[in-house]
């Protein structure tokens, strides 16, 4: 039975399944804050979500080391990404170029990602937090290149005192690490480039 | 056991591989996230030749679904031999719908210019970029450009418009005008005319840049400030034109001049094709629109 979980699941149609997630993604990293639906395309093991499974396997592959929380790794989803995707796993949270975590709240802090060299920004790890909604938690107002003037995105759960470590994270640029939030039927990004405002209180 | 012949050359969608096509992805990715900075990326040998536009085409081939409706143009006209032959690969290796005119494209792969009629927050401008790195006719070692970029360190260029003022009274450059972008890159906007900059400065659309032989992908994501470079006392300026155009009658447009004859006979007519065409369709006139030379004849 274990096995069919980890077969199964996969993109139905891979090449058009893989671009719509991308432009999705790619319409959700250049405007901040936008809200880009993706429906279940993927049906990958618990705790692995659907739009997480499927930014999984539309970025994913032989060349992109993969860093999976706790509850991932004890999971058949890792077994679900190694026959889909074939990406190997990051020894540590630095080497990885893609992070999936599937608990954000008690995910480690962000500064232990790849955080890219000044010469080399690029080389740095695109966090995929798996959140419950993008609109129910406390809201964050942002602000920086894809926002017109201003951008409101309300995801829970986040990491731990997120918006103090987004804001280190934004001090390191061009360093740094880039979100993509995966809700149930959404995605939306978080680039380094966005600022979160802290409102008053 | 023999295979029909039309099976010989069927290509996945879009031509690339699809693990091509996510190394390619994986760059925009992290080339929207760092707007400006040059991702570097596996560039594959395509069935064109280097400067046809491979860069382009290459990262086109990655965005593009099959809902998408494209448009191609080469110094802003749709109808040169590069801008038709790649659309044609387009329809035939992703079947996609591809038009002419501005507004109904939702990407417009383009080869130096950026089209008159304003682009909209859907539309993604997909550009061909010969060499990327605006410091390289400066400083020909890649390791130094990339400590230049790493450290900020742009004093060069400014040395070298400042140059330009000192030998030609004015910043001479008039194309491949370098700008920075959200105040920390300085880009090449590839060899778009130096008119077309102010454009790039919080577009509504998202621009793509594709160097298929230098291997470098870059971006500006959209409503990004794109700035170019210049002094207080020598401000950037675009081209002004004498005359409207020709054909159109449009003023504040990108003009080429087409000569006429070999008495020295020329006229300036809008280099965006689209633009020119669609303002004839509302009647506008220019002083050589072929009814006006009609009715004076």
């Amino acid at each position: 039975m274990e096995q069919m979980d980890v077969i199964d699941g996969g993109f139905a149609a891979p090449v058009f399944d893989a671009q719509t997630v991308f432009r999705a993604v790619m319409d959700a990293m250049a405007r901040p804050g936008t809200i880009q639906p993706v429906v279940g395309l993927t049906q990958p093991p618990a705790p692995l979500s659907a739009t997480a499974g499927a930014v999984a396997l539309t970025l994913c592959d032989h060349d992109t080391p993969l860093w999976l929380d706790a509850g991932l790794q004890v999971s058949t989803a890792r077994s679900w990404i190694a026959f889909h995707a074939g990406a190997p796993l990051a020894a540590t949270p630095a080497d990885a170029h893609f992070a999936l975590v599937a608990s954000p709240a008690n995910m480690i802090s962000v500064e232990n990602f790849a955080q890219g060299t000044q010469e080399y920004p690029d080389r740095s790890t695109t966090l995929v937090l798996q959140v419950e909604s993008l609109t129910e938690g406390t809201p964050l107002h942002l602000e920086g290149p894809g926002i017109e003037t201003s951008a409101t995105i309300a995801p829970t759960p986040l990491p731990r005192h997120f918006v103090e470590q987004w804001k280190q994270n934004g001090a390191r640029f061009p360093r740094g690490v880039d979100v993509i939030l995966a809700a149930p039927d959404a995605v939306a990004c978080l680039p380094r480039t966005t600022r979160i405002k802290t409102m008053e209180a | 056991m023999s295979t029909p012949a039309t099976d010989i050359a069927t290509y996945n969608f879009a031509y690339l591989d699809e693990q091509t096509k996510r190394m390619i992805r994986r760059a925009i990715l992290k080339g929207i996230a760092i707007p400006g900075y040059q991702v570097p990326f596996a560039s594959r040998e395509m069935p064109m030749p280097y400067g046809w536009g491979t860069g382009g085409v290459q990262v086109t081939a990655a965005i593009i679904g099959p809902d998408d409706v494209l448009k191609v143009i080469d110094q802003g006209a749709d109808d040169t031999t590069n801008a038709v032959s790649i659309r044609a690969f387009f329809q035939k290796v992703a079947d996609v719908a591809v038009t002419t005119e501005t507004a109904k494209a939702t990407i417009i792969q383009t080869r130096h210019r950026i089209p008159e009629h304003p682009l909209t927050g859907g539309q993604t401008l997909v550009y061909q970029v010969p060499i990327p790195e605006p410091l390289r006719f400066l400083e020909p070692r890649e390791t130094e450009t990339r400590k230049m970029h790493a450290l900020e360190e742009y004093g060069l260029m400014h040395v070298k418009l400042y140059e330009d003022i000192a030998r030609h009274g004015r910043i001479a450059t008039t194309y491949a005008y370098p700008v920075k972008v959200e105040g920390r890159y300085v880009m090449d906007p590839s060899p778009t005319p130096k008119f077309d900059n102010p454009k790039m400065h919080m577009s509504p659309a998202l621009q793509l840049f594709g160097a298929g032989r230098e291997k470098r992908i870059y971006a500006v994501p959209p409503f990004t400030k794109v700035v170019s470079l210049d002094f207080e006392d020598h401000p950037f300026e675009i081209q002004t034109f004498d005359q409207p155009c020709a054909l159109c009658g449009a003023e504040q447009v990108y003009l080429d001049e087409v000569i006429l004859d070999d008495k020295g006979g020329h006229m300036f007519v809008c280099s965006d094709t689209d633009h020119c065409e669609t303002r004839q369709a509302c009647g506008h006139r220019g002083h050589l629109s072929p009814d006006i030379l009609e009715t004076a004849r």
